[in-house]
């Protein structure tokens, strides 16, 4: 499969990293100096230097256990980082907590899909916009005009956003019931009502099969053009990671092994040693 | 005949206080997993506070009435500051004995404060009561007032959760706090609200608690609590309907016990229906199985 995605030029900037040549009159979204934390005595990960434009789609790839999902805990601070500084939008995150975080614009999906699955699709994405229609208590307790005009738009914005995967006809079934692959449309579309400026993908095509991935490679792109924001994606699918990544970084052990564009990392041997282990001798 | 429709009515009007009760316990553990036991201990104190309100300074019952919710709702979200914030991230064990410590310190406290010796609730509807069939069925104005109470509650609240923004706030922080927190949600705020919500429920509950049973002593919401928390297990601990229904079975079978077998035996009625029904389904009335995956 090839898909039409132009290839990007990529351009090395100060914190040992890559991005689009077409983000570089800006601050990356995101910048990782030496960020590392530690369990016990396991480093799970270390020295992480990690640059991310503006409107690039990054992917993280590794072997199993390499420490990815650490890797966005982190930037969501679930875990607080042992070393090293996150800069967002060259804002220091350091004692911020994970609410401030999303406030401040990293939104994100779950490996394992966590959506609130009791309640309906459309109050799912509501609560992602929970921060983004406010109106005083009073307003709400007594139901005044502003109330119903914030609320309209709140649905309205619901709709709009579910319009993206074609989801508005689902707005009123529990999110439970929905098959599995509108359940990770839906988690998408939740992280995007929180008006991010960084998405964060684990995984998003777990459990896909190879059609529904190609529609998802569409979509990630597509988000990325219509709300210009930057994308970074945990995925074992390497035809998308190929695909639709513009920069990508390897890691293996919690520890950084390779970075660049698709062709870098596909020659580059660390990474083929990690992934299928070391060629035998002789 | 009519002497089982005037147990019937008893009974709805106790359940009817057990399940305001009730709702405090269920949503506070639907949203902070954890059982606040001196959710009855706030009931005394909203009482206690109506008490004084009307008997000392002359005030109208539903002044007091208000007075008791304002003083309540703040005691509850201070407990919550003090007690339990603090242990968010302690095992459910040490949040639970602290709730039975705050239930212990708010108990002698009230008898420091106001001595054991009972106070005479004061009669609100000065014995009111509508008369049917020649005076053979009585109905208290209290006792209509208590079911119009809990019906007019279980509406606005289950309005305010599945309407508001708040109440959004609280399905997505019961079902998976993380994610919540993720999407930009106050989880400590959204508990603390909670903990208000609770508590202002504690103290209607306290006030209609005392017109029907006038003798107030620091001990007053201990038993109670301890029913109303057993109406929300026996209707499924979490669920807002299943507190309703919880509580009002509880309360006709409490009346029904005492009247037709035996005064003395009701309460161990009421507990032993209890663990049948746990037995049978061990998630209560309207609890929901939830399978954990392997």
């Amino acid at each position: 499969m090839n898909y039409p995605f132009q290839k990007t030029k990529m351009v090395p900037v100060p914190s040992h990293s890559i991005i689009p040549e077409r983000d570089l009159g800006k601050t990356p979204i995101l910048e990782c100096q030496h960020l590392g934390v530690d369990f016990g005595g396991l480093h799970a990960v270390n020295d992480l230097n990690l640059a991310i434009g503006r409107t690039e789609i990054a992917g993280l790839i590794g072997p199993n256990g390499a420490g990815k999902t650490t890797v966005f805990n982190l930037l969501t601070k679930v875990y607080q980082p042992t070393r090293g500084t996150i800069l967002l939008d060259s804002v220091d995150t350091a004692g911020k907590t994970t609410m401030q975080i999303n406030r401040m614009g990293i939104a994100r999906t779950f490996q394992n899909i966590r959506l609130f699955s009791n309640m309906s699709v459309e109050d799912n994405v509501k609560v992602g916009l929970h921060n983004q229609e406010r109106y005083s208590a009073a307003a709400g307790i007594l139901r005044l005009p502003k109330y119903w005009k914030k609320e309209k738009a709140i649905h309205e914005r619901a709709m709009e956003l579910l319009s993206i995967f074609d989801m508005q006809d689902m707005a009123n079934w529990k999110a439970g019931s929905l098959p599995y692959g509108a359940q990770r449309r839906l988690e998408i579309v939740r992280a995007l009502a929180t008006n991010p400026s960084l998405l964060l993908l684990d995984e998003p095509a777990a459990g896909m099969n190879p059609s529904e991935t190609a529609e998802l490679m569409k979509n990630i792109v597509k988000i990325r053009d219509l709300f210009q924001i930057a994308i970074l994606l945990i995925e074992h699918d390497m035809n998308l990671v190929m695909n639709i990544c513009e920069g990508i970084c390897v890691l293996n052990f919690g520890e950084v092994i390779a970075k660049g564009t698709a062709e870098e990392i596909q020659g580059n041997p660390a990474v083929i040693e990690a992934y299928l282990g070391k060629k035998k001798e002789g | 005949m009519l002497s089982f429709l005037n147990h019937l009515i008893n009974g709805i009007s106790l359940g009817s206080i057990y399940a305001i009760i009730a709702l405090g316990y269920t949503m506070v553990y639907g949203i902070a997993k954890m059982l606040n036991f001196a959710h009855g201990d706030i009931i005394m104190v909203g009482a206690y506070v109506c008490f004084f309100a009307v008997s000392s300074f002359q005030l109208h019952p539903v002044v007091g009435l208000l007075l008791a919710i304002i003083v309540c709702t703040v005691l509850g979200t201070l407990i919550e500051k003090l007690a339990y914030k603090p242990l968010r991230q302690a095992t459910s064990l040490a949040v639970l004995i602290t709730a039975i410590g705050v239930s212990y310190f708010l108990q002698n406290a009230a008898q420091l404060l106001w001595t054991s010796n009972p106070k005479l609730f004061p009669d609100i509807f000065n014995g009111a009561a509508i008369k049917l069939f020649d005076g053979e069925l009585i109905i208290t104005v209290s006792t209509l007032v208590t079911i119009a109470a809990c019906i007019v509650i279980m509406i606005l609240l289950t309005a305010f959760i599945d309407k508001s923004k708040t109440g959004k706030a609280m399905r997505a922080c019961s079902e998976d706090k993380g994610a919540a927190q993720l999407m930009g949600i106050n989880v400590n705020r959204t508990i603390s609200i909670t903990f208000a919500i609770g508590s202002a429920l504690a103290a209607v509950a306290g006030v209609l608690l005392c017109t029907t049973y006038p003798s107030l002593v620091p001990t007053t919401g201990s038993m109670p609590g301890i029913k109303a928390f057993t109406a929300a297990v026996f209707g499924g601990i979490g669920s807002v309907p299943g507190a309703l229904l919880g509580g009002i079975l509880l309360g006709i079978i409490e009346i029904m016990a005492g009247a037709y077998i035996s005064t003395s035996l009701s309460n161990a009625i009421v507990f032993a229906v209890l663990i049948l029904v746990l037995l049978i389904k061990p998630t209560g009335l309207l609890g929901k199985q939830i399978r954990e995956k392997v």
